[in-house]
């Protein structure tokens, strides 16, 4: 437990130090990476250590860039209330998706919620007056001032980017390593067993959709804030396939992976636009090979290969 | 137009809809139906039909009507070597294990469209119809001087528009003459009801599969080559179909090929015809939350009985 939290106080120390030697340009692939991996880190919760596989996470990131990027925009309210409200969005969200979604199982969980998260997108798109559709909205740099400190200076934006993802990935260790964490992966391994065992299942998915749809609003609202974009894209297909993507390719049910996979596929999306502009291309390519040949992604696989402590 | 003659128009454009709509989702519920695995790169197999469509028509030349009939030959058989060959390389060695083969087949679905954007391009192109005729519709009014009938301007569909309804009837009687009468429709209906059972009585399971996910991947490009004179080819036309043949397969009941039609005709039709009257948007968001109550309370469809 004690080495636990030294590595994971490690990752931290370390990428705060990034900070001051990564050049420009890495340094603000960085920032948008850490953004993310609070994302892929929400979404492992379900996927990763309770076995829900969604596929409709990018309804509860638009929740929350959107609940943040309206009531910044249009309503005139300050950073920190928009913030609250984009996080807001994201927990009701998630508690009404829960509510009616956790009442399949499977497939048919993965289908309701690949149609609640396009019922999100088409949504935006019906109210394009005030979300301008396709196109979306930039939010204008006097805006995203909190407390005199301007988040968008590169800097700052890095900081902050590495205190949200410092946060959730200590929170996050924290609750995997908690009795809750524990009834999770029983849930994940054998949900009959754990049922009799007498945990009331229904609730504690119900909990980890709500833990695990909020965490995602943040990186929404956070990834609005800091960059200064909210568009209907990022309610679409393919950033609910991203989450899956990085945790899978990290390593499903670990603290590190959704890092590392976020990482990872950055980087590797990033030199092959180099090459080519289909660059879901590298996606496909990637989440075939990883079911094919790596189903415990990165961290997985070395964890099954002896080094238990790291995941 | 009047409302009568505008509705009429409605369910024809809804019954070409409905007609493309059958073929695909029948794809996609045979899929499930014997394998128990959901395609999600069924979408894509439908776009590869109709741009092998374009190209083949394209490359041959000649008078549309013999390069189409070939096309529609053609493009399905190839799209469906091409998904046999994908069944076999990737599925198969996963153990069709569900969710994984929905993670893989979100792979190959981004692999096929991202590989014709690359060979084929960003541009929607279009295959010209085989023959076009345009046909006006007569209407009849009951009015003070009795029984009338006169011909209301724009009521009116084309011979292809037909030809594409008659298709698909034909498609899948063949389709219900197959699964209900032959040996290969045996073979199928016991796999789908127990593979290990039927294996143990000599069927090869593994090349049923490869021969169903093949077929059900024709049946979407057959689908597409249909369409395609009437709407053109593009390298993301594949998510529409997909959407829709969820809902289809999931309201006929998953892996039910009558309900599939049923559903199929039904969904077809309100769809053609709701989005005359209102607003395309609103109608695809009360259709999506819709199916995902459908899902939500009745998980073995409206038509199916068994629970799923």
């Amino acid at each position: 437990m004690k080495r636990d939290l030294t590595l994971h106080l490690g990752l931290v120390a370390l990428l705060l130090a990034l900070q001051f030697i990564l050049p420009a340009y890495h340094h603000g692939i960085m920032s948008r990476v850490m953004v993310m991996a609070v994302f892929a880190m929400g979404y492992n919760l379900m996927f990763g250590y309770t076995g829900l596989l969604s596929l409709g996470h990018a309804m509860f990131f638009a929740a929350g860039m959107y609940g943040m990027g309206l009531s910044l925009n249009l309503w005139g309210l300050g950073v920190a209330p928009s913030f609250l409200i984009g996080i807001a969005a994201a927990a009701v969200l998630s508690l009404v998706v829960g509510l009616l979604a956790l009442r399949t199982i499977g497939v048919g969980f993965m289908i309701v919620t690949l149609m609640f998260s396009q019922t999100i997108y088409l949504i935006i798109l019906y109210f394009g007056r005030f979300t301008r559709g396709d196109e979306g909205f930039a939010i204008a740099q006097n805006l995203r001032q909190v407390a005199g400190v301007d988040l968008t200076h590169p800097e700052v934006r890095y900081l902050a980017a590495w205190a949200l993802f410092s946060t959730v990935l200590i929170g996050s260790l924290v609750l995997v390593r908690s009795r809750r964490g524990r009834v999770m992966v029983a849930i994940r391994e054998n949900e009959e067993r754990a049922r009799m065992l007498g945990y009331d299942i229904w609730r504690h998915k119900l909990v980890v959709v709500v833990i695990s749809g909020t965490v995602s609003g943040v990186a929404g609202a956070a990834y609005g804030l800091f960059f200064g974009y909210v568009g209907a894209s990022f309610a679409q297909v393919p950033y609910s396939i991203y989450p899956l993507l990085w945790v899978l390719l990290g390593g499903a049910g670990t603290v590190m992976g959704p890092l590392l996979g976020t990482l990872f596929m950055f980087y590797l999306i990033d030199l092959s636009s180099g090459v080519t502009d289909a660059y879901m291309l590298v996606v496909g390519v990637a989440l075939v090979l990883l079911t094919l040949f790596a189903p415990k992604g990165l961290l997985g696989s070395l964890r099954e290969r002896g080094l238990k402590w790291v995941a | 137009m009047d409302f009568g003659p505008h509705l009429l128009l409605a369910i024809l454009e809804g019954l070409v809809q409905a007609s493309v709509l059958t073929l695909t989702a029948l794809g996609l519920s045979l899929v499930f139906g014997v394998m128990r695995v959901v395609n999600v790169a069924h979408g894509e197999f439908f776009m590869l039909g109709a741009v092998l469509a374009w190209w083949i028509t394209s490359a041959i030349g000649g008078p549309p009507a013999l390069a189409f009939v070939i096309a529609l030959v053609a493009a399905p058989l190839m799209v469906g070597v091409m998904a046999a060959a994908a069944d076999w390389l990737v599925l198969r060695r996963i153990d069709y294990d569900p969710e994984r083969t929905i993670v893989a087949t979100i792979g190959l679905l981004y692999i096929i469209q991202q590989v014709t954007l690359m060979t084929y391009g960003p541009d929607a192109r279009p295959v010209t119809a085989p023959f076009n005729t345009r046909l006006a519709l007569p209407w009849f009014e009951f009015a003070d001087g009795g029984f009338q009938m006169y011909w209301p301007w724009g009521l009116s569909t084309t011979s292809y528009k037909l030809f594409v309804i008659a298709a698909a009837i034909v498609v899948c009687l063949v389709l219900w003459a197959i699964m209900a009468r032959s040996r290969l429709g045996l073979i199928l209906r016991a796999t789908q009801l127990d593979g290990e059972t039927a294996q143990a009585f000599g069927v090869p399971v593994e090349r049923v599969y490869a021969l169903v996910f093949g077929i059900g991947a024709g049946l979407a490009a057959l689908g597409a080559v249909l369409v395609v004179p009437i709407q053109q080819a593009h390298y993301l036309m594949g998510g529409d179909p997909l959407l829709l043949s969820f809902i289809v397969v999931i309201i006929g009941g998953l892996g039910s090929l009558r309900g599939t039609v049923v559903a199929a005709i039904l969904i077809g039709v309100s769809d053609g015809a709701i989005s005359v009257f209102f607003s395309p948007t609103l109608a695809k968001i009360l259709a999506t939350l819709l199916v995902a109550m459908v899902l939500v309370y009745r998980p073995q469809g409206l038509f199916g009985n068994k629970p799923a």
